[in-house]
């Protein structure tokens, strides 16, 4: 009923090729952008916003970026969280970069916000690369291992060289106040949330088109072949070394991003424990649940992750229980741990294919079959 | 394992429908009236042992002034804890939802971590509420023309290790040249504080320093106190530490044969939770604090009187007089005097955290007041203004003799004039100069 499905015929390839084929798909995809968009910023207040709407997007950038890696090219990652601090930092650096200073011009002058994320996503891309070149002899757990050293090496090296937070006493770097267009501020303690959740909206949906194009051509299947079987992918004629380091430089560029956008659009100052070790862990745990491979796992892991631990904090409070704090927080970990072992045994593929099961099942409905 | 339809389906009906109520959950406001005092306090993380005294102190505090008082200037007290476990983002999500409580929104927030502190200090100047970081960083935000809403009274890190390396020339008899002082510091923002004002007093008086990072959480600690007991052999180790770090420190210290009347820890390493974690060996260890212990005070009279046998007491009975709690206690009094002071300026009623702001910044606890209220002898006196949001409050050194603090030495006043001052400023210009904040003219307030 939900699915009329009659009628539909493709009169070109590009038609038949693209990303939503039924046009209840394509009703529902745009409905969902607009209230996005449109509905959310007039709707949600300042709390919603900034505390639950700018991490969720936040994370599911860096859940896109690991899913490329592990999920579609299946190399398995734990670096996540240093790639994110490379990127915040890699922006920091960026957007206090007094391009006046450097060329001698009267004025300071600094980079576009854009530019910015941009240069922060393709600086940690490069040091992506850099700790990828392992996985060309490990695989698998092993070289979960390795990009552990990742992990705990870029940490430790913004900790160490004063060069990366401008040499501050306590080593914490704060995101300069920065406008988007002249007049409408984007980061620093004046910007709106409505400017901020906007922007990272705008960002997370081209990322998100721009990921599911990759995985759909050429490159997304070279990588998906190489996690089905790397040496049968070899002796057809796709090169390894290429391939994999291509993952690790997508998948860090998303990363980068993501730290970036966490540093400056979401907590506003950041220091290198803020990406240790447990938020490599949260990632992966985004793209297990969400589903690995997917793109719409990405964003339903996410969810789940981010929102999941601040509703079991607000509910008792709305339920009008008034149970102490540190119970409260006790009971996250329960519940939270208790609805991760029930989603993994029922759909070990994640909420990504228990959401393809339903879409199945409502493109037939009311019929069985 | 296979579930029947109908349970799986309950859950997924329960999760969603969570998941929808806990969205709307967010942000809803108290519908009583009153002064609204938000509690960013960490009962549950790792950090426990050291936040839940100090919970219960500032808990306790506001209870007292509800019951005996009726609240302050008759406006009743609503205070609201919020559980941050020591972690940035849940203190920033905390913040969030507690910033617009109450009938006029939060009165100050005191979140008991430098790294929530930071997380949420532009914040602050955006919404307008009072931060205050009672013994914690960020130091410059002592000059108030650049930070107007960030308070560090009594005493912030720079001055504490300035009143450290006083004390320790007060015992070497004010030899210090070509003495070895090591700092072994917990390798975050809180441990990399001191580092800066160590190094221009190493500069000044001629001693050697030599930093030891501690990787968090602060367990692995072997290699550096080898280092110090067998090869350095420093006369003095000064010690940033918190949580399990302060207690393993102690035991490999005692491990080299480090004397332990050599070893000062700051005021974060200096509570009983440490000293009893760290047993036997840590007799004789000393601490830097600016809030004495002990339950002989003034203001324990009406503690006992109206919270602890009333059974309203947040916590147990043992934590009470302990180091943390007392100073969960003072920091308590320090957004109770400032919505005091701010009352005596606009009114008896509900105040914004904007009018409490004027208030913290026109504290003076003189010693008339301080015995006034009690709190004599446990806090020193400080005095606020427009632009020195540190008060001048001085540092006292403790020494652990088994089973209680001890004073070791009378209260020693950091230099901050000429010394400190100028640091201060320096900082705090260079942060206004990189966020494009144009200082306040304090001459004009």
């Amino acid at each position: 009923m939900f699915y009329r499905e009659a009628g539909q015929f493709k009169a070109s390839y590009a038609a038949d090729q693209q990303i939503f084929p039924i046009r209840q798909d394509r009703i529902a995809y745009y409905t969902l952008l607009a209230v996005a968009f449109a509905a959310v910023p007039m709707v949600a207040n300042e709390y919603w916003m900034a505390t639950i709407l700018i991490p969720f997007l936040v994370m599911s950038i860096a859940s896109l970026g690991l899913n490329i890696l592990t999920g579609y090219a299946g190399q398995l990652s734990l670096g996540t969280g240093g790639f994110m601090a490379t990127g915040a930092f890699a922006a920091y650096k960026l957007s206090t970069w007094d391009i006046g200073a450097t060329f001698g011009l009267a004025e300071p002058m600094h980079l576009h916000m854009v530019l910015v994320f941009l240069g922060a996503g393709l600086v940690t891309a490069a040091v992506g690369v850099l700790f990828g070149i392992p996985s060309l002899r490990i695989k698998g757990f092993y070289l979960a291992v390795a990009t552990l050293a990742a992990q705990f090496f870029l940490l430790w090296l913004f900790n160490k060289v004063p060069w990366f937070t401008n040499y501050s006493t306590s080593g914490v770097i704060s995101a300069p106040p920065r406008e988007l267009f002249p007049g409408v501020v984007i980061t620093g303690p004046m910007a709106h949330p409505v400017t901020k959740y906007l922007f990272l909206l705008s960002l997370v949906v081209l990322l998100a088109l721009g990921a599911k194009n990759i995985m759909r051509c050429h490159l997304g299947r070279a990588w998906m072949a190489i996690r089905d079987m790397d040496i049968a992918a070899e002796i057809i004629g796709i090169r390894p070394m290429r391939t994999k380091l291509a993952a690790f430089a997508l998948s860090s560029f998303y990363c980068g991003i993501a730290g970036a956008a966490w540093a400056f659009l979401y907590t506003g100052s950041v220091e290198p424990l803020a990406f240790s070790i447990e938020v490599s862990f949260k990632v992966l745990f985004m793209i297990i649940i969400g589903g690995l491979g997917s793109i719409m796992g990405s964003f339903l892991g996410a969810a789940f992750i981010t929102l999941l631990p601040v509703l079991l904090t607000n509910g008792p409070r709305l339920l009008g229980l008034n149970i102490p704090v540190d119970i409260i927080s006790h009971l996250e970990f329960m519940i939270f741990g208790a609805l991760i072992i029930f989603f993994l045994i029922v759909e070990p593929h994640g909420l990504a294919r228990l959401w393809q099961i339903a879409k199945e099942k409502l493109r037939l409905w009311p019929f069985p079959y | 394992m296979r579930l029947s339809k109908f349970t799986k389906a309950s859950v997924y009906t329960m999760v969603a429908a969570a998941l929808t109520v806990g969205v709307l959950a967010g942000g809803e406001a108290r519908a009583e009236d009153g002064q609204y005092v938000p509690g960013m306090v960490y009962r549950t993380g790792p950090y426990a042992p050291g936040g839940i005294p100090w919970a219960d102190g500032y808990a306790d505090y506001f209870t007292l002034l509800n019951e005996r008082d009726g609240g302050i200037g008759g406006v009743k007290i609503l205070y609201d804890e919020c559980d941050s476990a020591y972690n940035n983002d849940k203190g920033v999500e905390c913040y969030e939802k507690m910033k617009g409580q109450g009938p006029t929104g939060a009165s100050a927030f005191q979140p008991l971590s430098t790294g929530i502190s930071y997380a949420i200090l532009d914040r602050v100047r955006a919404d307008k509420i009072p931060l205050i970081t009672s013994g914690l960083g960020r130091a410059d935000a002592s000059v108030g023309s650049v930070f107007p809403y960030v308070f560090t009274l009594p005493v912030t890190y720079w001055a504490g290790a300035d009143a450290i390396v006083q004390y320790i020339g007060q015992q070497e008899k004010g030899a210090l040249k070509g003495k070895k002082i090591a700092l072994v510091y917990h390798d975050s923002a809180y441990g990399k504080e001191p580092i800066k004002t160590l190094e221009a007093l190493a500069a000044k008086e001629g001693f050697e320093l030599s930093l030891f990072p501690v990787p968090h959480p602060g367990l692995e600690q072997k290699a550096t106190w080898l280092k110090i007991g067998r090869q350095l052999r420093p006369d003095y180790v000064i010690m940033w530490g918190w949580g399990v770090m302060n207690a393993t420190a102690l035991k490999e210290a005692a491990a080299v044969g480090f004397p332990m009347d050599h070893f000062i820890g700051v005021w974060w390493s200096g509570s009983e939770v440490d000293m009893n974690a760290a047993g036997e060996v840590a007799k004789g260890f000393k601490a830097a604090q600016f809030i004495l212990p002990g339950n002989s005070f003034g203001v324990y009279k009406d503690l006992k009187a109206k919270v602890f046998d009333a059974g309203k007491a947040k916590g147990e009975a043992a934590e009470h007089g302990t180091v943390i709690y007392n100073r969960g206690l003072g920091a308590a009094l320090l957004t109770a005097e400032g919505i005091k002071v701010a009352q005596d300026k606009f009114g008896k009623k509900p105040l914004t955290g904007e009018q409490i702001q004027w208030g913290v910044e026109h504290i003076n606890l003189s010693p008339e007041r301080l015995e006034q209220i009690g709190f004599s002898g446990m806090i020193n006196p400080v005095k606020l203004s427009c632009d020195d949001h540190e008060g001048g409050g001085s540092v006292i050194i403790t020494q652990w003799d088994g089973k209680e603090w001890q004073p070791a030495s009378d209260w020693i006043m950091p230099r901050r004039e000429g010394f400190l001052r100028p640091m201060y400023e320096e900082s705090a210009m260079a942060y206004a100069k990189e966020k494009g904040i144009t200082p306040r003219d304090c001459s004009k307030e």
